[in-house]
């Protein structure tokens, strides 16, 4: 029995025990120059875990007595995860090398938190949800104060680490809410006592109160505060992995209790979630207009991201579900290659984060520059570009699910966040000659990710790359 | 060889618009100009060598939509024929003429590229009207009746630096645009009872539209009146015809080159050309062929009262061009398609001589427009005075009564005449066609004596200055002069012989008349033409067969040459009245004129401002329109769309802009602070709404 159990969740094992084995080495070893090796061998162990999750069959196969649910939508996500994971650790090495704080840590700390994102997705239980939730976040809480001699870096790891217990008290208060009113903590046994005694107040304070908690994990409005600081204020790289792997994980876990859990009152929550996408929506893309550092500026954008993201979820359908992971799809894909144009950044070798900084820097470097104009219409939703299909899907959903007022709204925000995404490509191509642009060149890695970004979203209009049915087949093992 | 007339011009077009940079202005003039002769002897060749049955030669296949389908063809008839020697003929004339004309323009600058583009325009320009003539469907002529428009605008505001030219492009359009209305509303009308467009199922089903009755307006019209209404309206656009005629004298604003192809001979007869093209509909709706007829007649009137008074040369001879449009309307209107044919041929000529030989005294007097201020030139400009001579005997008729011998005009203007008071029995049309004739010749006379008899007056300088045009210029009035002077006498028992050379003529099935009653009894006795009348035949060809049709019951043509003596010598009365007032007043006693002017000045005002139609139309239509226009731009668009965009995207995004930025403070505190806010509001939110039991 217990065999049975571990070989569902042999991904999960491996990977926790290469990364303690990892630290365990490194500390007795070389430490830090180590570091090299271990980030490309934790890369490695993401990709050959990815493949082999992708090539696991299409079953549903539960462990723990249902606390641990191993299914396509789960599979969908870890996929998304260990590849985006990787790519951001691959493209950072470099960054971080050059800017002397490549620590061994750091691969062991993502592979830590990619462990718990995974338990996270997988989660059948308020129990595992919650373990996993708190081993991916500890993890990033670590990683956000990376540099230990910057006063930004520590204080984002703080500002994380206090916001992110209230928001985990929020979670458990809301937990003990759902158990109290519930009689058990597994989401089938939720939904079941939901069907039999209805939908009584403590457990709506419940949901709302878990709710709350998995919306500071996405940043949605108005759970979002922590975001803008913590993305300025951590390395760069460190921020690229926030606004990527761990998105995903959250709102995989956001789908999964929504649906496993609270699958028949759907009309219940889906206000909510609604209300929070056009909170974020909007407040992503007016907050964002008066930003000047990039990476604040890529926090607000991922912060309106998330609300389009929600608004799938808001949909309460299984084309809903099927939009949101497609959108998280392109969402990821796109943000890795701006943090990879990001992360090659620089002025006279130092990391540049100022906006203005790239003004005409479609004349030093006129390759990037297009890719990045690719990519931030992309972001902006320009058709024929991918990322307008990700918010057609998302607008799609919303509309045939009954909510056609979200769906104007999702536009209204979408034209005001343009103009954001516009202004970068206005610097780039029409701003004033200054001298203090930013240095030509940069990592042939950082190039590598950045121009296969901008070809998927231009090439993927063909056919998404056949995600749309994956998605689809993903979408609907959690609808069951 | 009909593909190539086609074609041949729109290759000269693109030669000349888009290939002149390579090849040089004047090869690229004489590339087009040679291309439109090439059409007008191959245009030739096959009117004379056709032999009155219908033809369709595809092109292309080209709209097929649900029950729409329809190729792409050329029809060629006899009335495509005549429009096609008319067309190209006067186009290839005209083009040799502009090589003149447009040498030197003042305005342009020295070094401007103009002349390649005026030739493409024109060359375009007889391509779309070309387009038109042959179509076989009436999407296809709609076509080219938007393209005419096109070219009409483009040539009419070809000096785009002067804005009166540009005013008068516009104003031409626009007209145009409320008579396409019309057109527009007839095909989508006949498709929606027709079921096609092409005129052999439109023919064929004529008859059943007769007995159809169609709801426009809240209202039950018989279908086929209602529909040959709408597509004359069209007619009434294109062809200056009253109501819609103000932009023709505007259009005077064009190169004269362009008033003598588009705006006596060409585009201004497509309105005539399609009512006998529609003939088969037309004959199934009489009481849109009485408006016609009325309309046609009161134009004619009005026209050429306004002619008399005008003192721009051009003006004068547009609104003779204007008049004479109404002769042929007449003509179309009391069913006998044949005259109204005979005459656009004909006028086609003298017209288009006038306007060149306008042009060649405008060019010889450096621009100068004013008959008053000519006089005297028929000493500088000797081939010049010479042309318009031959042109204004043609246009006024003159000819020996009686029989048929005259210039052009004389034959079709008089057999518009007698049809009219063969179709009205002696009405309104034909006393207005009669006082019309009357005034045409005083007016033509007039030019003629005030421009090139009497004292030199204006600027003694430009009169010292003036000069005979070149050959190019005086060559097309040559070749002009031989069709006013012979094209009457030549076809003028192929339009307006007895019934069976009519019918032989335009490839209309005829037979002897079975009924020989009291018409053959007046035939006998009428007989005055000269030929064997012992037969009387009548058309019998059904609907679409031949290239026009008369209904079994129409006998105007036959009735026509049956009208009394009087009728017919009374257009040359008349002619003869207006010739001799007109040497009465200008060369006798130049100064009564002025006097008269005088003496009856509000009828001379109300003439000198063309009945105050654009006045009136500047009141009801032109200023409405622009106020309107006025407050949707400074209220609508300005204010209330540009306002509130403007007010959204710049105050009230950066305010919740810096609203967010002042919320983002950075202490820990604040953010708890709103998550606490935000758990609270859901909390009472859910508690409120949620459906809790």
């Amino acid at each position: 029995m217990i065999g049975t159990d571990l070989s569902i969740i042999l991904p999960e094992i491996v990977l926790a025990v290469f990364a303690m084995l990892a630290l365990v080495v490194a500390v007795y070893t070389r430490k830090d120059a180590l570091a090299p090796v271990m980030v490309w061998a934790t890369a490695g162990i993401f990709v050959a875990l990815a493949l082999w999750i992708a090539g696991g069959g299409n079953t549903t196969k539960v462990a723990f007595g249902g606390s641990f649910i191993d299914d396509g939508f789960a599979r969908f996500a870890k996929v998304m995860i260990l590849v985006s994971a990787a790519a951001i650790l691959v493209m950072s090495q470099d960054f971080m090398a050059k800017r002397g704080f490549l620590r061994f840590e750091y691969p062991m700390l993502v592979a830590l938190s990619v462990v718990g994102m995974m338990v996270m997705v997988s989660a059948g239980d308020l129990m595992s949800l919650y373990m996993g939730l708190e081993l991916q976040s500890l993890a990033l809480y670590v990683v956000a104060s990376l540099r230990r001699d910057s006063v930004k870096s520590t204080e984002a790891g703080l500002k994380y680490f206090v916001l992110g217990a209230l928001s985990s008290g929020l979670l458990l208060y809301g937990a003990s809410l759902v158990y109290g009113y519930t009689g058990t903590t597994l989401f089938s046994g939720i939904i079941g006592a939901v069907e039999g005694e209805g939908v009584s107040v403590g457990l709506l304070f419940g949901l709302v109160f878990l709710m709350a908690g998995l919306a500071f994990k996405v940043s949605a409005v108005p759970f979002h505060m922590w975001t803008p600081d913590v993305y300025e204020g951590s390395p760069t790289p460190v921020t690229a992995f926030f606004a990527t792997a761990p998105k995903v994980a959250a709102m995989a876990l956001f789908a999964r209790l929504m649906f496993d859990a609270f699958g028949t009152i759907t009309e219940q929550w889906q206000q909510v979630i609604a209300f929070l996408s056009v909170l974020s929506m909007f407040l992503g893309a007016v907050a964002a207009i008066g930003q000047t550092n990039i990476k604040r500026l890529m926090a607000f954008s991922s912060i309106a991201h998330m609300g389009f993201a929600l608004m799938g979820l808001a949909a309460g359908t299984a084309l809903g579900v099927q939009a949101m992971l497609i959108y998280m799809a392109i969402y990821v894909t796109m943000n890795i290659g701006t943090f990879a144009f990001i992360l090659s950044m620089s002025r006279d070798g130092q990391p540049v984060t100022d906006i203005a900084s790239l003004n005409m820097y479609s004349k030093k470097e006129p390759g990037r520059a297009l890719a990045m104009l690719v990519l931030l219409f992309s972001l902006a939703g320009v058709p024929p570009l991918v990322g307008f299909f990700g918010k057609l899907y998302v607008l799609r959903a919303a509309y045939d699910a009954g909510l056609a007022w979200l769906a104007v709204a999702g536009v209204v925000a979408s034209v005001i966040g343009a103009f954001y995404y516009l202004r970068l490509v206005f610097f780039m191509y029409f701003g004033e000659e200054r001298d203090d642009g930013l240095d030509a060149g940069g990592s042939p890695i950082q190039w590598a990710f950045l121009m296969v970004s901008a070809v998927i979203m231009v090439a993927g209009v063909v056919n998404l790359f056949g995600i749309e049915g994956i998605a689809e087949a993903a979408a609907a093992t959690l609808l069951q | 060889m009909e593909t190539l007339i086609l074609f041949a011009p729109l290759v000269g077009a693109l030669i000349a618009g888009f290939g002149w940079k390579f090849t040089g202005e004047t090869v690229a003039q004489w590339i087009a100009t040679s291309l439109l002769f090439l059409a007008a002897i191959l245009s030739w060749v096959v009117f004379l060598t056709f032999d009155g049955t219908t033809e369709q030669i595809q092109i292309l296949r080209w709209i097929e939509s649900g029950t729409l389908s329809t190729d792409w063809s050329i029809r060629l008839d006899r009335l495509t024929a005549i429009m096609l020697i008319v067309i190209t003929s006067v186009s290839a004339l005209v083009h040799l003429y502009s090589m003149g004309y447009m040498a030197h323009d003042d305005n342009f600058k020295e070094g401007e590229n103009y002349k390649a583009r005026f030739f493409a325009y024109l060359s375009f320009f007889t391509f779309a009207m070309l387009m038109l003539v042959t179509s076989d469907n009436l999407v296809q002529m709609f076509f080219g009746w938007e393209g005419v428009g096109v070219a009409s605008y483009l040539l009419i505001g070809f000096y785009y630096k002067k804005p009166s030219a540009n005013a008068a492009a516009i104003k031409a359009f626009v007209v145009n645009r409320v008579g396409d209305f019309g057109f527009a509303l007839g095909i989508f009308g006949l498709f929606f009872l027709v079921d096609s467009i092409r005129f052999d199922d439109i023919f064929a089903a004529a008859p059943a539209l007769a007995e159809t009755n169609l709801t426009f307006l809240w209202t039950e019209w018989n279908a086929a009146n209602l529909l040959a209404f709408l597509l004359f309206i069209g007619a009434m656009g294109k062809s200056a015809q009253l109501i819609l005629h103000t932009w023709l004298p505007d259009a005077m604003e064009g190169p004269t080159p362009v008033s003598a192809l588009i705006h006596a001979a060409t585009m201004v007869t497509a309105g005539v050309f399609l009512v006998c093209r529609m003939s088969p509909l037309m004959e199934f709706a009489p009481e849109a062929m009485s408006f016609v007829t009325f309309l046609g007649a009161t134009t004619a009137f009005f026209a050429a009262t306004v002619g008399l008074v005008q003192n721009d040369i051009k003006r004068v001879i547009a609104y003779s061009t204007c008049s004479q449009l109404g002769y042929m309307f007449v003509a179309a209107g009391v069913g006998v398609y044949s005259v109204a044919m005979f005459h656009l041929f004909t006028h086609a000529f003298f017209k288009a001589m006038l306007f060149l030989g306008a042009g060649s005294v405008i060019h010889g007097m450096h621009h100068e427009q004013d008959m008053r201020n000519y006089g005297g030139l028929r000493k500088k400009l000797p081939y010049t005075f010479w042309a318009m001579m031959i042109g204004t005997l043609a246009i006024t008729g003159v000819g020996i009564p009686l029989t048929h011998i005259g210039f052009a005009g004389f034959l079709s203007k008089d057999a518009v005449i007698e049809s009219a008071y063969a179709g009205t029995a002696g009405g309104y049309a034909f006393w207005m066609l009669v006082v019309a004739a009357l005034f045409t010749s005083f007016y033509s006379w007039r030019l003629i004596f005030l421009t090139f008899f009497g004292e030199a007056r204006g600027d003694k300088h430009t009169h010292e200055h003036a000069h005979e045009s070149p050959m190019v210029m005086l060559a097309p009035l040559g070749v002009l002069a031989l069709g006013a002077v012979f094209s009457g006498m030549v076809w003028y028992n192929s339009f307006f012989g007895h019934t069976d050379t009519v019918a032989k003529f335009f490839g209309v099935p005829y037979a002897e008349a079975t009924e020989h009653g009291a018409d053959d009894a007046a035939h006998k006795a009428d007989d005055d033409h000269g030929e064997e009348g012992e037969h009387h035949y009548v058309f019998t060809g059904q609907p679409g067969e031949g290239a026009i049709y008369q209904a079994p019951d129409n006998h105007v043509l036959t009735e026509a040459h049956e009208v009394p003596k009087w009728v017919k010598v009374s257009p040359f009365i008349a002619m003869i009245i207006g010739l001799a007032t007109a040497y009465w007043f200008y060369i006798v006693n130049p100064a009564l004129p002025k006097r008269l002017a005088e003496s009856q000045r509000p009828l001379y005002q109300f003439l000198l401002n063309k009945w105050y139609f654009d006045e009136i139309y500047d009141f009801v239509f032109v200023k409405p329109a622009m106020a309107i226009g006025r407050f949707l731009w400074k209220r609508g668009d300005g204010q209330v769309i540009d306002g509130s965009i403007n007010g959204v995207a710049m105050g009230i995004i950066p305010f919740f802009t810096r609203l967010a930025g002042r919320a983002q403070s950075g202490y820990i505190f604040t953010y708890a602070f709103a998550m606490v806010i935000g758990i609270a509001v859901l909390i009472t939110w859910m508690t409120l709404t949620g459906g809790a039991e």
